[in-house]
C-alpha cells in the first residue's frame, strides 16, 4: 500500500505506488494526464507525490526508451522545415518537463552516447546546464568552474549596445560602446540571443607576453593606434532631472534663469547656457558646476512678516547644475509633465570615454584587468608580417586561474580572423583545438599560435615566440573619469567641522583608526597631529571656570559668560572635542579644562 | 682571567644573561680580552633595548592582532580517541585573553614521579583521578514512595575495580547529601532521609541529587586519557583540579600543568599563572602556523598579571583600571565611564595616547615624549 499525495495533500492510497507513478507518466506522454502534472515515488516509504500546483521549476530533457531517445533525426530534419514545432514534441510525449522531485526517479543521460538501458531521459544539449549569459564564455567546458562563473559576471558589466532606441531612452548612469562587434569565436547562444543585434565587446588581436612590467598585476597594455582608431571607445550618458514641486500655500518652484537677487545665486557665468526657458539648449559643451537647468525655489520657511509682503519674496536658488569633476555635452532636453501634473524637465548628458589607464577591460574568461600604460603604435612589438597587437596580455594570468579556454578562444579566434568565418565556441560541442591548429597550419601559421615578434622600440627580434592571436574583448563599465578622486582643501560639514564623506561631495579620505595606530607604533607623534588636524579650532578658556569662553571680534575682548571679567587663555583643540563638551553640558555634566602651560 | 674582570658587567646585566655569558666564556683568556668581550656584551645588549617613547603596547597588539585576523575561527574535532577535543583558535585566544573563570574545555597534563611515569599502576594511577559519581556504579535507581526512600541497585565489580568499600560509599554519599541513611546490602542501596516528614517531591529531589553524588576520585575531571609522550606515560584530563591532583603521591607536581589560569593563580601564584597565559596563546598561535614574537605576549600577560591577580583584556578589566576617563569612555560603554567620572570630579591628566589623539594633542610617544624645556628669565608683563 502506497499513500498518495496530491500537491501536498493526502489523497488516498494506491495498491503498487510504483506501478501507478509510471502510469501517470505514461499517460502524461499520451496526453490523457495535463503535460504539466508531475510525479514522484519515494522508494524509502512508498508514497507517491503527484504535482500539479505552478509555480515548480521545471526542465525540457528527451524523453528515452530502452536506450534509444525518442527524438529521431526524423523529428529534427521536421523541426527544421518548420513541420513540427516544440509543442508537437511536448504533446507526443518526445520532449516532457521534469520538476525537481521527478528528477529523483530519472536517469538523465548527458550525451547521446553515453545512453544506457537504465537511462530514462537524455540532456536535450549540455549547453542547458548554463545560464544565459554563461553559455556565451567560449570553450567554458576548459575552464575552472569559478573562472566560468566569474566570466559571465564581467560580459553584465560590458560596455555594449544594450537597446537600439538608447539616443531618445532617459536611462540612469548608462554606457555604449561605439563600435561594438559580433565575436569571432561564438557559442549557440549568441545565436539564439541574436547577440548580433546587442553585441557587448570588440575582437582585439592580443598577444601574451610582458612589457616592461607594465603588465604586471593582471594589467594590460592598450596600443595608442588602436585607441585611436576606437578600440574601446564608448559614450556614458546620464540625464539630470528637475521637476517644479508644488508645496503648501499655492507655492511652486519656476524652472527659469534665476534673477539676480535670489537667495544662493552662483554666478553670471554659471547660468551662460540657459535659454529664456531656464533650460540649456542641446549640445552645449558643459564642465564643471555650469547650470543645466535653472530653477528656483520659494523660501524654505515663511516668518510671519514674509507672508503678508508682497515685494520681498525672497526665492531660493535651487538649480540643477554639474557636479564637481563632471563635464560633457547636452544630448537631448525633454520637457514633460509627471503623473502628478508638474512640469518635469529631464536632461541627458553625454560624454565620450576613450580608454584610458586604469579603465577596465576583461576578456570572456574572467581574465579581467586594468589598462596599465598606452603604447604609441610606433613602440607595440609587431610580428614578422607586420601586425601590430591591440593588447598585451601578461602570461602571468594564467597558471593559477587555469582558464584554458582563455588560450583557446586566442587560436580559434586567430584561424577565424584568417579564415574569414566564425567559430563554434559551444560548451561541450565546440570545434576541436586540433581541426583548428590543422587549419591555422594551412593558413600558414604556425599551429601552436607562436609568431616570431620584433621590438617595437630597438627592432630586435625576440628569442622567443610570442603567442598572438585574436580574442573578444569587454570594456567593463568600472572606468576611471568616474571614480577619480583627490583632495588637498574643501567642503566641511556643518555640525563637526571635519572634512565631509565621499567623492560625490568633494570629500577628504579619512586616516582611520588602524592608520593611526600604524603612526603611533613607529612614534610619528607629530605628523599623526597633522593628520588630525582637519577640524583644529582655537577656543578661548576662562582659566577660573574652566569653560569655552566667548570672544568678541567686534569689541575685541573676551569674556566668559559664567564668570565676567576673568582670565581668558586661548588654547588649541579639535572642534569635536568642543562638541563633546557642550554635550557633556547639555547633561547637565560640568566638564572644567584645568589650563597650565605647555612647556 | 681574574674575577673582577667582568664586575662591570655583572652590575649592568640581568642575573640571567650575565650567567650565560660567563658559561660561555672560554676557559683560557685574558683579562683584557675579557674586558674587551665583556665590553662587546654591553653594546650589544644596550642596543638590543627598547628606546624610550618606543610604543611598545600598540605594537605588541598589532602584532598579535594582525595574524590573529588570518585565524580560522573553526575548532578542529578528532574522531576517535587518541585526542581530547580541545578549544584551539581564535576563542581560545579570546578566552584567555578575556580573562574568562570558566573554560570552554578545562584541561590537566598530569606528569608522574619516577615509577608511575614508566607505566607502573598506570591504570590504578588513571582511575584514582577520574571522578566517579554515583551514577556511574549505580543503576535501576526508582524511589519507593510508601516507604519515601529511594533504591538502586550497585555494580559490585565496577565498585571492586575502582576500589569502592561499602564505607567508602557511605561515607560519600553522607557528605552528599545531609541527614541521609544509608544501607547497603551486597547489590542493594537503600537510602532514605532522616527526618520522617519528607514528602515525593524531596525524595524525588535526592534521588536526582545522589545520581551526582561525588563518590571518589578528583572532581571535576570527567574524562581521563593515558598518552606516552617522549617515553613517559603522562595522564591527560578533562577537567581541572590542580589542588586535588597535587595530593596523589604519584603526581609530580612540578611538571603537572592545567590550562585553567585562574586555577594557577590559586594554587601556584600570580608568577605562575602569567607564565600559563603567555604558553597557552603562544600554543594556539604555533599551531595555527603564525609566527608572533613572544616578547609581544609577556607583555601582554604582564598587564593582565600586574596587579597580582589576572584580569582579562576587558572593560571590567584591564581597561577599568586605566587612569584617564577618556580612555576608558573610547572603549567601552562610554556613558557609564563619563556618569561615573562626574559623580566623583575626575580629572584626566591627559598622560597617554588616545585622550590626547581626541583633544588632537601631539601624543606623548615617539617624537611627542620630548618637550622643551624653557627658563623663563625675569617676568613679562
Amino acid at each position: 500500500m502506497s499513500d498518495v499525495y496530491l500537491s501536498g495533500k493526502f489523497v488516498g492510497t494506491v495498491e503498487d505506488g510504483e506501478a501507478f507513478a509510471s502510469s501517470i507518466k505514461e499517460e502524461r506522454r499520451r496526453g490523457v494526464v495535463s503535460e504539466n502534472v508531475n510525479v514522484y515515488y519515494r522508494h524509502d516509504t512508498g508514497e507517491v507525490y503527484v504535482e500539479a500546483a505552478k509555480g515548480r521549476l521545471r526542465r525540457p530533457l528527451i524523453v528515452v526508451r530502452e536506450g534509444r531517445p525518442l527524438l529521431t533525426p526524423e523529428h529534427i530534419d521536421k523541426l527544421r522545415s518548420n513541420e513540427l514545432r516544440w509543442s508537437d514534441l511536448v504533446r507526443q510525449g518526445v520532449i516532457e518537463c521534469l520538476d525537481a522531485a521527478e528528477e529523483e526517479n530519472a536517469l538523465v543521460a548527458f550525451f547521446e552516447e553515453e545512453l544506457s538501458p537504465d537511462n530514462t531521459h537524455l540532456e536535450i544539449t549540455p549547453l542547458s546546464m548554463f545560464g544565459l549569459v554563461t553559455s556565451l564564455v567560449p570553450y567554458a567546458n576548459f575552464n575552472s568552474a569559478q573562472k566560468v562563473n566569474t566570466g559571465s559576471k564581467n560580459q553584465k558589466q560590458a560596455l555594449g549596445f544594450y537597446a537600439s532606441n538608447y539616443l531618445i531612452r532617459m536611462d540612469m548612469d548608462v554606457n555604449i560602446l561605439h563600435n561594438s562587434q559580433m565575436p569571432v569565436v561564438k557559442s549557440m547562444m549568441h545565436d539564439i540571443s541574436e547577440y548580433d543585434k546587442h553585441p557587448a565587446g570588440q575582437n582585439l588581436v592580443v598577444a601574451v607576453m610582458s612589457y616592461k612590467g607594465y603588465n604586471m598585476e593582471d594589467a594590460i597594455i592598450i596600443n595608442r593606434g588602436s585607441i585611436e582608431r576606437g578600440m574601446g571607445r564608448g559614450s556614458y550618458y546620464r540625464p539630470m532631472i528637475a521637476e517644479e514641486l508644488r508645496y503648501s500655500g499655492g507655492l511652486v518652484d519656476e524652472v527659469c534663469i534665476p534673477a539676480k537677487d535670489v537667495k544662493g545665486y552662483k554666478s553670471e557665468r554659471d547660468y551662460r547656457f540657459l535659454e529664456d526657458d531656464g533650460i540649456i539648449y542641446p549640445e552645449a559643451q558643459v564642465s564643471e558646476s555650469d547650470v543645466v537647468i535653472g530653477k528656483t525655489s520659494p523660501p524654505r520657511f515663511l516668518s510671519s512678516m514674509e507672508q503678508y509682503s508682497l515685494s520681498a519674496e525672497t526665492r531660493r536658488e535651487s538649480s540643477v547644475g554639474m557636479k564637481h569633476g563632471e563635464e560633457g555635452i547636452v544630448d537631448f532636453v525633454l520637457i514633460t509633465e509627471n503623473n502628478e501634473g508638474n512640469k518635469l524637465v529631464q536632461v541627458k548628458i553625454r560624454d565620450q570615454r576613450i580608454p584610458e589607464v586604469g579603465d577596465k577591460f576583461s576578456s570572456r574568461h574572467g581574465q579581467k584587468g586594468v589598462v596599465g600604460l598606452i603604447v604609441p603604435e610606433a613602440d607595440m612589438p609587431f610580428t614578422a608580417c607586420g601586425m601590430v597587437p591591440d593588447i598585451i596580455f601578461s602570461p602571468h594570468s594564467i597558471p593559477t586561474r587555469m582558464t584554458m579556454a582563455h588560450l583557446i578562444e586566442l587560436i580559434a579566434g586567430k584561424t577565424g580572423a584568417l579564415a574569414g568565418r566564425f567559430v563554434d565556441g559551444t560548451v561541450f560541442d565546440s570545434e576541436p583545438e586540433e581541426k583548428l591548429r590543422k587549419e591555422l597550419l594551412a593558413l600558414g601559421f604556425r599551429d601552436n599560435g607562436l609568431e616570431t615578434m620584433y621590438d617595437g622600440e630597438t627592432g630586435e627580434q625576440f628569442e622567443v615566440g610570442i603567442f598572438i592571436g585574436d580574442m573578444y574583448y569587454l570594456r567593463l563599465k568600472h572606468m576611471v573619469a568616474n571614480k577619480i578622486h583627490s583632495r588637498a582643501r574643501g567642503p566641511i560639514q556643518l555640525l563637526t567641522r571635519q572634512p565631509t564623506e565621499g567623492r560625490a561631495k568633494e570629500g577628504g579620505l579619512r586616516l582611520g583608526e588602524m592608520e593611526k595606530d600604524t603612526f603611533v607604533a613607529h612614534g610619528a607623534a607629530m605628523l599623526l597631529k597633522e593628520r588630525f588636524d582637519s577640524d583644529r579650532t582655537i577656543v578661548p578658556v576662562c582659566e577660573s571656570c574652566g569653560m569655552v569662553a566667548i570672544y568678541d571680534e567686534y569689541k575685541r575682548r573676551s569674556y566668559c559668560q559664567v564668570c565676567g571679567e576673568s582670565p581668558i587663555s586661548f588654547i588649541e583643540l579639535s572642534y569635536a572635542f568642543k562638541l563633546i563638551l557642550d554635550e557633556f553640558k547639555s547633561l547637565v555634566l560640568y566638564p572644567q579644562l584645568k589650563l597650565k602651560t605647555k612647556y | 682571567m681574574s674575577a673582577d674582570a667582568l664586575k662591570e658587567l655583572k652590575s649592568a646585566l640581568p642575573d640571567g644573561i650575565y650567567r650565560a655569558v660567563v658559561d660561555l666564556m672560554p676557559e683560557k683568556v685574558s683579562d683584557s680580552k675579557a674586558k674587551e668581550i665583556a665590553r662587546k656584551m654591553l653594546e650589544e645588549y644596550e642596543r638590543m633595548k627598547v628606546e624610550a617613547g618606543e610604543s611598545v603596547g600598540l605594537v605588541a597588539a598589532e602584532s598579535i592582532g594582525e595574524p590573529g585576523t588570518q585565524m580560522t575561527l573553526d575548532t578542529f574535532h578528532f574522531a576517535g580517541v587518541s585526542e581530547m577535543n580541545v578549544t584551539m583558535g581564535l576563542p581560545r585566544i579570546i578566552e584567555i585573553l578575556d580573562g574568562r573563570k570558566t573554560l570552554a574545555t578545562p584541561m590537566m597534563e598530569i606528569r608522574l614521579k619516577k615509577p608511575y611515569s614508566d607505566g607502573q599502576d598506570i591504570k590504578k594511577v588513571a582511575l584514582a583521578i577520574r571522578e566517579t559519581k554515583l551514577k556511574d556504579i549505580a543503576s535501576q535507581f526508582s524511589i519507593n514512595v510508601a516507604e519515601s526512600k529511594v533504591e538502586a541497585k550497585l555494580d559490585v565489580d565496577k565498585m571492586r575495580e575502582l576500589g569502592i568499600t561499602d564505607a567508602v560509599l557511605e561515607k560519600a554519599l553522607k557528605v552528599a547529601a545531609k541527614g541521609l541513611i544509608v544501607d547497603i546490602k551486597g547489590e542493594e542501596l537503600v537510602l532514605r532521609l532522616k527526618s520522617k516528614d519528607s514528602g515525593v517531591s524531596d525524595v524525588f529531589k535526592l534521588k536526582e541529587r545522589l545520581k551526582e553524588a561525588f563518590v571518589k576520585g578528583v572532581k571535576g575531571v570527567s574524562q581521563i586519557l593515558v598518552v606516552k609522550k617522549n617515553n613517559e606515560y603522562v595522564v591527560l584530563t578533562f577537567g581541572s583540579n590542580l589542588k586535588k591532583v597535587f595530593q596523589f603521591q604519584f603526581v609530580d607536581e612540578t611538571r603537572t600543568t592545567t590550562n585553567d589560569i585562574f586555577e594557577v593563580e590559586d594554587v601556584l601564584g600570580i608568577e605562575a599563572a602569567r607564565q600559563v597565559v603567555i604558553d597557552e596563546v603562544y600554543k594556539v598561535i604555533e599551531t595555527q602556523g603564525l609566527n608572533v614574537d613572544i616578547r609581544h605576549l609577556m607583555l601582554v600577560a604582564d598587564v593582565m598579571c600586574a596587579d597580582g591577580k589576572v584580569k582579562g583584556i576587558t572593560r571590567y578589566g584591564v581597561v577599568r583600571d586605566k587612569a584617564s576617563i577618556l580612555a576608558r569612555a573610547s572603549f567601552e560603554t562610554p556613558i557609564k565611564h563619563i556618569i561615573n567620572a562626574s559623580l566623583y570630579g575626575e580629572a584626566d591628566n591627559l598622560t597617554s595616547v588616545v585622550e590626547n589623539v581626541m583633544l588632537n594633542q601631539p601624543v606623548p610617544v615617539g617624537t611627542g615624549i620630548t618637550k622643551l624645556a624653557t627658563k623663563p628669565v625675569g617676568k613679562s608683563e
